[in-house]
């Protein structure tokens, strides 16, 4: 294992090094960094000129620039041999000073895209798998592969147009109309009737419930004027912490298993009285304190699970760990939602919340969840974007993963033993069919980092992406290799994690030690 | 359903009574699995009249198109350059159908819009097959010689295409074409596509050398190497044919690929250039013009998602029809083994 480990670094540097030398010389090709002083008619071109040869290093061959570059970068490895250095930029600000701000602002964007994209993607896949040949399946396989053909510039341009600019008008005047309601009612029945499926009764049933439910709701947030004052209250929030708890024991653990829903009920209630109690708290709250409850929300509902007890204490603790965290989530949701109309009330924002450009409104005076507002309403159009385009992939390999595991022998043993369903599906395919999602879920990870250079660009996001397009125009060599030693660096790892994962995972792949 | 194999009794060892029904050769079988996929055969249709459709309206190898406009010329403005398409007829209150002056409305200077996203498609398309043309006949011939040779010369081909696959495609399309713009201006769109061509073929180097070493291994091979076949000779007509489904399979999808690369490196500025037009580069010039002439953004989007969906489900066709066991979008990590 060690060797196999020391082998792989080993060819990773040699990799890295081997790719870092081919888009230097690219990037050298690429174009003439001194280009833009050669139209220009400033009286001190020619010092300008010199200055930005000698800071860039130009007048050594570009093959032999590199070995340059590289000596500079070798000091963010090895230590005690001096500072970090990755060149400058054409203008000489340090390229080790750019990356952080950069990482930090892609990171943002790509994390939650990813994380989503891999929830939404996992249900649809297997839902699609366990209807496989039913309108639902042959519907989502139509819009993946749509979702899979659509330019990300077009569908970021889109989402600017409609969803910011028209959500933004309609909250001026924020009344559904009674034909919206209708129509969104009617899609939100054909949604639930296909995720469902059943009989014809069954499908008629959720159809109704599921319609009229819709339109209750839509009335309700319409008329109550709930778009400009959003807030879950504590009706709604009772409903949905029981829901998610419900729903989860009923997933994790089967409704049969009373202490598994004891444990569930336990955490909805304790969350259910935080949420009252604690609004004082979470008014002051740093993202520090919050962090904080997080652990203790964990250890709290770890330990009901433990005490609960009963044969099974690892499902009861599970279980109650998801609900609780969950339920913690909605608190934080309703805890966002009531700093909305300050939020949307601001001289800055003057009424139109949800952002096209930037990652931050510039000056923005707030506490933390003005603030958390301020990163929502401006992550959500980029993440939108980014997330409907890795979730097309997902959803088909969740899909083809979970039709693999299904025809496999033990799933046929698992049911002829009379096992029911709900532990068939979520015991013996679901967890299997997880093990080859694992391995593309950390290489898209490590893509990702660098493949949001189109999306940074419709939405004017300076993260990682900018600061290799605008390296690669002008054009600056150096910005250009920090970004790629980045995404290089974090490309190697994560299908080296990869792989580690799939091979513990699944122990009939061994390393080659 | 027998569990016993189906043999035909009919057929003698001497051969000289002739079967009933004629053995239908692997590519007629190939072909007649394709034609029964409905969404791939419609897919081909609607692309293919897409291809003929841009070369007919603006013209190829200078010949003239039959659409009266060119891309590059400037018409006086009509009507405020308002698409002049319409589709709905007069029985229902419409205008009738017809294309009109200016179907899908004048640029802010004038130029006919139509003949623009048709210049567009058309370069999208030459981009698309070049690209596809380029990378399957390197990809596989790097493939193949480091699947069929092993030993050094493989460790030297599969690590040099480690070292490109380092570099994320985009990333080395946005640099390449950089380059192309900067070295190869007199080429245009060829020069782009030829560049990105000769960086993209890694993937499915790959692919090609997978199935090379398991084919290698196979009776045929060792019965023609025995009765004294040359290696080139083991490689193009005995290993190659069997290994073609996955080659045009993932060219195909790769050509699906290019499409959205060539648009989004246009619309980065890495692409193709002005004078020449792109739809991502039209995209991109008319992006602030959304609101009031949103016309200018739909129909080069309409376009780029037509070529690409259409070419991707042809794709998915061509893969069911080559191995129908095999089903759509089969996880790539699980069929290749764990490579160190």
């Amino acid at each position: 294992m060690v060797s196999f480990i020391a082998r792989r670094l080993i060819v990773s540097v040699l990799l890295l090094l081997g790719a870092a030398f081919i888009m230097y010389q690219l990037t050298a090709l690429s174009g003439d960094p001194l280009e833009e002083y050669y139209q220009s008619r400033l009286p001190n071109r020619e010092q300008l000129m010199a200055a930005r040869i000698e800071r860039l290093q130009l007048n050594v061959p570009p093959p032999l620039r590199f070995f340059l570059w590289l000596g500079g970068a070798a000091k963010c490895v090895v230590p005690f041999i001096g500072a970090c250095d990755l060149g400058q930029t054409a203008q000489g600000q340090p390229v080790l000073q750019l990356l952080p701000q950069a990482m930090n602002a892609t990171l943002q964007l790509v994390t939650a895209s990813t994380v989503l994209a891999i929830v939404v993607g996992l249900i649809v896949g297997i839902v699609s798998a366990l209807r496989q040949y039913t309108t639902f399946d042959f519907v989502m396989t139509f819009i993946s592969f749509l979702l899979f053909s659509l330019p990300s510039f077009w569908v970021g341009i889109l989402l600017k147009e409609f969803i910011a600019i028209g959500f933004n008008d309609f909250l001026s005047d924020p009344i559904v109309s009674p034909l919206w309601i209708v129509i969104i009612s009617l899609a939100s029945g054909l949604i639930w009737l296909g995720l469902i499926g059943g009989d014809l009764r069954r499908r008629l049933m959720v159809f109704v419930i599921s319609g009229a439910a819709t339109a209750a709701v839509l009335t309700y947030f319409s008329v109550s004027d709930w778009f400009t004052h959003p807030s879950l209250g504590p009706v709604f929030m009772l409903l949905m912490a029981a829901g998610i708890g419900w729903v989860l024991t009923a997933l994790m653990a089967g409704i049969k298993n009373r202490r598994a829903l004891l444990t569930a009920g336990i955490q909805v209630a304790i969350a259910y009285v935080c949420y009252f109690a604690l609004q004082g708290l979470l008014n002051i709250s740093s993202i520090y304190t919050l962090l904080i409850l997080g652990l203790i929300t964990i250890a709290v509902a770890w330990l009901t699970g433990y005490l609960v007890g009963g044969p099974d204490r690892g499902v009861n603790i599970r279980v109650g760990i998801f609900t609780a965290l969950l339920s913690a989530g909605l608190i934080l949701i309703d805890r966002l939602m009531q700093a909305w109309p300050t939020y949307s009330n601001l001289s800055a924002i003057n009424g139109r919340p949800i952002a096209t450009v930037g990652s931050q409104t510039p000056g923005l005076v707030g506490d933390i969840w003005v603030q958390g507002v301020d990163s929502f309403t401006h992550l959500l159009l980029p993440t939108l974007t980014l997330m409907l385009i890795s979730f097309a992939g997902l959803t088909r390999y969740a899909r083809a993963g979970m039709l693999d595991v299904l025809s496999q022998d033990y799933i046929r043993t698992a049911r002829a033993k009379g096992m029911p369903e709900r532990v068939v599906i979520v015991r013996h395919a679901f967890r299997n069919s997880l093990i080859p999602i694992a391995t593309i879920v950390a290489s898209d990870f490590g893509a990702l980092l660098g493949g949001a250079i189109i999306t940074e660009q419709v939405f004017a996001f300076s993260g990682m992406g900018a600061m290799f397009q605008r390296g690669l125009t002008l054009p600056d060599p150096n910005p250009v290799m920090g970004y790629f030693v980045v995404i290089a660096i974090s490309a190697i790892v994560f299908n080296f994690i990869a792989d580690m994962t799939y091979s513990a995972l699944d122990p009939r792949v061994r390393v080659r030690a | 359903m027998s569990l016993e194999p189906e043999i035909n009794t009919k057929v003698s060892a001497s051969g000289d009574v002739a079967p009933l029904t004629e053995g239908m050769s692997q590519g007629r079988l190939i072909w007649k699995r394709f034609l029964r996929n409905k969404v791939a055969m419609g897919s081909l249709v609607i692309f293919l009249a897409i291809v003929v459709l841009s070369l007919s309206a603006s013209g190829v190898f200078g010949m003239q198109g039959w659409w009266k406009w060119k891309y590059n010329e400037l018409v006086p403005l009509e009507n405020g350059g308002a698409p002049t398409l319409s589709l709905i007829p007069e029985w229902l209150g419409g205008d009738g159908i017809h294309l009109g002056n200016h179907p899908f409305g004048q640029t802010l200077i004038g130029i006919d819009y139509f003949a623009m996203t048709m210049r567009g498609v058309q370069n999208s398309l030459i981009v698309m097959f070049i690209i596809g043309i380029l990378s399957a006949v390197i990809g596989t011939v790097i493939g193949a010689i480091a699947g069929y040779y092993r030993g050094w010369v493989e460790s030297a081909l599969m690590r040099f295409t480690d070292l490109v696959i380092v570099i994320p495609v985009i990333v080395l399309g946005a640099v390449v074409g950089k380059i192309a713009s900067e070295h190869f201006k007199g080429l245009g769109v060829i020069g782009l596509s030829i560049v990105l061509g000769l960086f993209l073929w890694t993937g499915l180097a790959r692919l090609v050398r997978g199935e090379f070493l398991t084919l290698r291994e196979r009776e045929y091979v060792d019965a023609a190497r025995v009765s004294g076949a040359r290696d080139a000779r083991i490689i193009f007509r005995h290993i190659l044919p069997n290994a073609v489904g996955v080659v045009i399979v993932s060219t195909t999808l790769l050509m699906a690929a290019a499409i959205l690369l060539e648009t989004g490196l246009s619309f980065l500025g890495f692409g193709i250039r002005p004078p020449d037009v792109s739809l991502g580069l039209i995209i991109s010039q008319n992006q602030n013009a959304f609101s009031t002439r949103p016309y200018l953004f739909i129909w080069p989007g309409v376009f780029i998602v037509a070529i690409a969906l259409t070419v991707n489900f042809i794709g998915d066709g061509v893969r069911d029809a080559f191995d129908p066991r095999q089903s759509r979008f089969v996880a790539r990590k699980m069929k290749e083994p764990a490579d160190s």
